[in-house]
């Protein structure tokens, strides 16, 4: 197995390593660079709970290998918060919106959220929902997550009921 | 009584939408799952599986996996041959066959773990496990359920496929005579697709033993508590040896409720090894290799009478158990629960679960679930069919608050569910005859749409006749610091109990919330209870929490009464500061009589140090919950693609400590509904093959698939157990299923009866809108099984099953059974008898007196006495038992050597079957 030398940023710090060609750069941020954050749940590209951001945009870890991300800036959801703790605001909003239970899709959902909103102009709420379609939550019933995406994305939370169909 | 019933209340933090504990870790990525715990030395272990469903092992080559650099150890069932292991089911029962480890000379399905690769890491154990080459002499597998009827014997050594059974073998006359005399006579026969829980998190166990004997197991479970258990139990180990640990868990859903073949391979290969091993479950595995769910057939008979109220019904239900089921089971839960909550004189029933050449049965949100999708499917048929409105038909049959206390056929004993007034209020929430002038309109421009509503109960925290299942425990302390601590047999896999946990005992105690920390996650911190299961945590949990806070309470106020020199009544703890009324107000901060605890017992009464409390709390035996929920659809019928428009939920869940986490559990269930319905399938071809392997192939809701639901609490009444609380873990999963398939069914009515095939693809809805002939699939064997009013064990055409029937009949005495003259009765004996709960084994002791039977069976260090009758070596007796239910069992035993076979008829529930053994000596 080869091996090689790569240089990145993770959560803003400069990290060096020497990575096998095959090691995928979900188990190379999980195992060598501690970001535990990082979840596999399926690892072969549906379930999106391995969602990172390389270079500003949403990418599977697991369909990626590390070497391919030499040279990059990959941010996880170590490197969201604020370092007194305050949350980002897709975190707070999952948070106020109880967009999660078991927690284990949660990262990625934070991921993509956080690399769609908060951008001026905003995003179109439909990108945003197209987004989440390609993460799996097997909890929730996607009810919070979907509440906190429309208020991201600057709609009301809730389409509110009707009184028939 | 409607009038009378008290409303749900709330506290200043029991009833609020308060926010969850978990949830700043998990959403910061500092949640620790078991992937996420590493220890030094640990190394990594893969399987290698069995590409092939059933078949010898002819060898098994390990030599170029050994030769790989980094590969530690190769582990096969030889090596493990030195481990006494009793693969326990959830219930603690023995397996009904033995369940090896690893596959011991024969594999039983694709995915049977073979040997197990030890490796400095993942990729090297998986390169290695590649290189192992395995030769089989490859049989015909049993995959479905009728071949389990017709084919060869899954387990050679079983006399048949059938795993367990229950209810009555044979057709009982008078109720036959009601189902053939009533006005209508609706039938209704389906098969339950296979379902893979499918939690995100896969299952996974880092296993580290330690040199004094003591093992640390870092597991992905339901509850610490109940795993350690089993660990000490299956593996006879003193319990205090065992800790496992289980911090953060990715969803379980009845999977992970306790440890199972690879988990337990991992343990005693750690043992063997001496080294900590890693094994996280990968998403292949998951679907081939967990155990799974829900593959059933049920042929519902239901009559009625003119005025479309019930007279008699029958179900006749099997049950995939696969090759090792985690409990074999015919599921008596669907029989007690079909009818649970209606008006009807007479059932009776006939459940088997059957072995296959698949990989085995475990739980999965609400096992029962089926018996509300049969019902309420059979409702509406019904109903459109006698030309009755369904909601005024489930009126008609639905036991009200006003009809209870109401003992059903099954003996279940109601006196608080709420189905009918649970509907009550879902009709106040949507306009049924506003939404059929709609669908009227969108028919003419060739849109269908439709409405489908289901009523359903659920037994939760039950705590009779299931031994592991009985209390939970609360550990409670004021710290030094003056904050909270508790630790509670509760557990999380995303239930937020650290959340509802902390709010009732805030609320209960007079702190903040943010004062209390609850601990839940290792069991060598607290004590015994079963972790999330039943539905009970709320319940059970949330009641141990009320009386310990309660007993820590009193223990504040009077130590500080004491301490101040006032009357415990002038003292009230409130947001963590005493306040003292009477004569001379002060304040005391619960801190500073922290300190006096815990540094100046002296002043405290009796001069006892610290401020702590503990109660084990056992809730009443069921709390039942009760829902009515409603949904529309339009179905397309260009493409049969399902748009679910509105969802209307109505329950009865009690005083409620957090709606937002009550509506959490409702909306994930009810997800989880829409999956089984419109796209999950675990398919396997004919030779076993597992044919949907990934996320791609096994399909999953998306957020597009699940609308928006509404929730309506207005019908909720506390129940009796402490707080009122109920249950609402399962619901969603269990009444979710019949709303949306009765919605498409009634949005499709134009084209015909909606055939119930699962799942409703768009492909099978298209195949009924354009009267396609149906995709060629196995349909249930209705016709050869249920109806036919001869005996039951020749409706199935082969051997194999007829050889579960094969018990002594005084009415048959074929050759085996023939009175062997001087069969020896008296003296000890061991008894094993097969109940709905799995085998149970006890000692008992029969004398015999001419033609007078004596005896007593010994178990618990209870004795149970009986007479009886002796002809021959045929035995017969009765015995009374009051639980969990009063019921006359009714033995007939053969003795023939040192053995014992016959069978215990218990009633409603069938027969069980008895085997002894002579004690010799
Ligand atoms: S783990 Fe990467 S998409 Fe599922
Ligand atoms: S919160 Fe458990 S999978 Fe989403």
């Amino acid at each position: 197995m080869s091996e090689h030398a790569i240089q990145l940023t993770i959560n803003g710090r400069a990290h060096e390593a020497r990575v096998e060609s095959r090691l995928t750069l979900s188990d190379f941020l999980r195992g060598d660079a501690g970001c535990t954050g990082v979840h596999v749940g399926c690892e072969h590209g549906v379930c999106g709970a391995c969602t990172v951001m390389v270079d500003g945009a949403a990418v599977r870890s697991c369909l990626m290998l590390a070497v391919q991300a030499n040279g990059a800036a990959v941010t996880t959801v170590e490197g969201l918060a604020d370092d007194d703790g305050t949350l980002h605001p897709v975190q707070q909003a999952l948070r106020d919106e109880y967009g999660l239970q078991c927690g284990f899709c949660t990262p990625g959902i934070v991921m993509t959220l956080a690399s769609l909103t908060g951008a001026t102009p905003a995003t179109d709420p439909d990108k945003v929902m197209n987004a989440l379609s390609g993460h799996i939550c097997r909890c929730t019933g996607y009810q919070g997550i979907r509440r906190a995406a429309r208020r991201l994305a600057g709609l009301a939370p809730t389409q509110g009921a009707p009184t028939h169909g | 009584m409607d009038d009378a019933r008290p409303a749900a209340t709330t506290g200043r933090y029991i009833g609020q939408r308060v926010a969850r504990k978990e949830d700043t870790r998990l959403l910061t990525g500092r949640g620790v799952y078991v992937d996420d715990v590493g220890v030094p030395g640990m190394l990594h272990v893969a399987f290698h599986r069995s590409p092939i469903a059933r078949g010898r092992i002819r060898s098994i080559d390990l030599s170029a996996a050994r030769a790989l650099p980094g590969v530690f150890a190769l582990v096969t069932a030889d090596d493990l041959a030195r481990f006494k292991v009793d693969m326990l089911s959830f219930f603690l029962a023995q397996p009904v066959v033995p369940v090896p480890v690893l596959a011991n000379g024969r594999v039983t399905y694709v995915g049977d773990p073979v040997v197990m690769v030890v490796a400095q890491d993942r990729y090297l154990a998986e390169d290695a496990a590649g290189l192992i080459v395995v030769e089989y002499d490859e049989e015909d597998p049993v995959v479905t359920l009728d071949d389990a009827k017709t084919g060869a014997l899954v387990h050679p050594d079983t006399d048949s496929n059938v795993a367990a059974a229950t209810g009555a073998e044979e057709l009982d006359e008078d109720l036959e005579a009601a189902l053939a005399a009533a006005a209508h006579l609706e039938t209704l026969a389906f098969r339950h697709q296979r379902i893979s829980q499918s939690p995100m998190e896969t299952r996974g166990v880092v296993a580290q033993p330690h040199g004094s004997g003591e093992l640390t197991v870092y597991l992905s479970c339901q509850g610490p508590q109940l795993c350690a258990r089993w660990f000490a139990q299956a593996l006879e180990l003193p319990q205090t040896s065992i800790r496992v640990i289980s911090k953060d868990v990715g969803g379980s859903f009845g999977l992970k409720g306790q440890p199972w073949r690879e988990e337990v391979a991992v343990v005693l290969g750690a043992m063997l090894l001496r080294r900590p091993l890693k094994w996280i479950e990968d998403r292949l595995e998951n679907l081939t290799a967990a155990n799974q769910a829900r593959e059933q057939e049920i042929t519902l008979r239901a009559a009625f009478d003119a005025e479309g109220r019930l007279v008699a019904s029958h179900a006749d239900y099997g049950l995939n158990n696969g090759a090792y089921p985690q409990g074999a089971d015919s599921n008596i839960a669907v029989m007690m629960f079909l009818w649970g909550a209606h008006k009807l004189p007479a059932f009776s029933f006939r459940a088997r679960g059957w072995f296959t050449n698949t990989v085995g049965l475990a739980a999965y949100r609400g096992p029962w679930a089926i018996e509300s999708l049969a019902r309420e499917v059979l409702l509406d048929r019904a109903a459109r069919r006698m030309g009755i409105d369904p909601i005024e038909l489930r009126r008609r049959n639905l036991i009200r608050r006003s009809d209870q206390p109401w003992t059903t056929p099954m003996g279940l004993e109601l006196t608080d569910i709420s189905p009918a007034e649970c509907l009550d209020v879902l009709l106040q929430k949507v306009d049924v005859a506003a939404f059929r002038a709609e669908q009227a309109a969108a028919r003419r421009e060739g849109r269908y749409l439709g409405i489908g509503f289901a009523t359903y109960i659920e037994p939760t925290a039950g705590s009779t006749g299931v031994a592991v299942l009985m209390s939970e425990s609360a550990h409670l302390r004021v710290e030094p610091t003056g904050t909270v601590t508790a630790v509670v047999s509760t557990h999380s896999q995303g239930h937020g109990t650290q959340t509802t946990m902390a709010q009732v005992i805030a609320d209960r105690l007079g702190v903040p919330y943010e004062h209390v920390e609850v601990y839940e996650d290792d069991s060598s911190r607290g004590g015994y209870g079963s972790g999330a299961y039943g539905s009970r945590q709320a319940v059970a949990g949330g009641g141990a929490c009320i009386r310990a806070a309660d007993l820590l309470l009193a223990r504040i106020r009077e130590s500080a009464a004491h301490i101040l020199g006032v009357r415990t009544d002038d003292i009230v703890l409130r947001n963590g500061v005493l306040h003292v009324t009477g004569d001379k107000p002060q304040t005391v901060s619960l801190r500073d009589l922290a300190d006096i605890a815990y540094g100046d017992p002296d002043r405290m009464p009796d001069g006892h140090a610290g401020l702590e409390a503990q109660y084990r709390y056992r809730p009443p035996p069921i709390t039942m919950t009760s829902a009515a929920h409603a949904c529309i659809v339009e179905v397309d019928a260009q493409t049969g693609f399902v748009k679910i428009r509105r969802w209307v939920t109505s329950e009865d869940c009690g005083n409620m400590i957090n709606p937002a986490i009550v509506e959490g559990q409702i909306a994930g269930g009810l997800a989880q509904a829409i999956g089984s319905v419109l796209m999950e399938e675990v398919s396997f071809d004919a030779r076993g093959n597992p044919t949907a392997v990934t996320y791609k192939d096994y399909m999953l809701p998306t957020i597009f698939d699940v609308p928006e639901f509404e929730y309506h609490h207005d019908a909720s009444m506390p129940s009796q157990a402490e707080g009122g609380f109920r249950g609402v873990g399962e619901g969603g999963c269990i009444v979710g299923p019949p709303t949306l398939v009765n919605a498409i069914a009634d949005a499709l009515i134009p084209f015909g009866e909606l055939e119930l095939e699962l799942p409703l693809t768009p492909a099978r809805l298209l195949a009924h809108i354009e009267q396609r002939p149906e995709i060629a699939r196995p349909k249930p064997a209705e016709a050869s099984e249920a109806p036919a009013p001869a005996a039951d064990a020749p409706a199935d055409p082969v051997p194999v099953a007829a050889a579960a029937h094969n018990v002594p009949a005084p009415s048959a005495p074929q050759e085996p059974f023939a009175p062997a003259s001087g069969a020896r009765i008296d003296g000890g004996w061991k008894f094993v008898l097969s109940t709905p709960m799995g085998p149970q084994a006890f000692d008992g002791r029969l004398a015999t007196d001419g033609d007078q039977l004596s005896g007593v069976f010994i178990m618990n260090m209870d004795e149970a006495h009986f007479t009886g009758t002796v002809t021959g070596n045929q035995l017969k007796w009765d015995l009374k038992v009051t639980k969990p239910m009063k019921i006359t069992l009714k033995y007939e035993a053969v003795v023939e050597g040192d053995t014992l076979t016959g069978k215990c008829k218990m009633g409603v529930f069938g027969s069980a079957k008895l085997k002894g053994e002579r004690v010799k000596g």
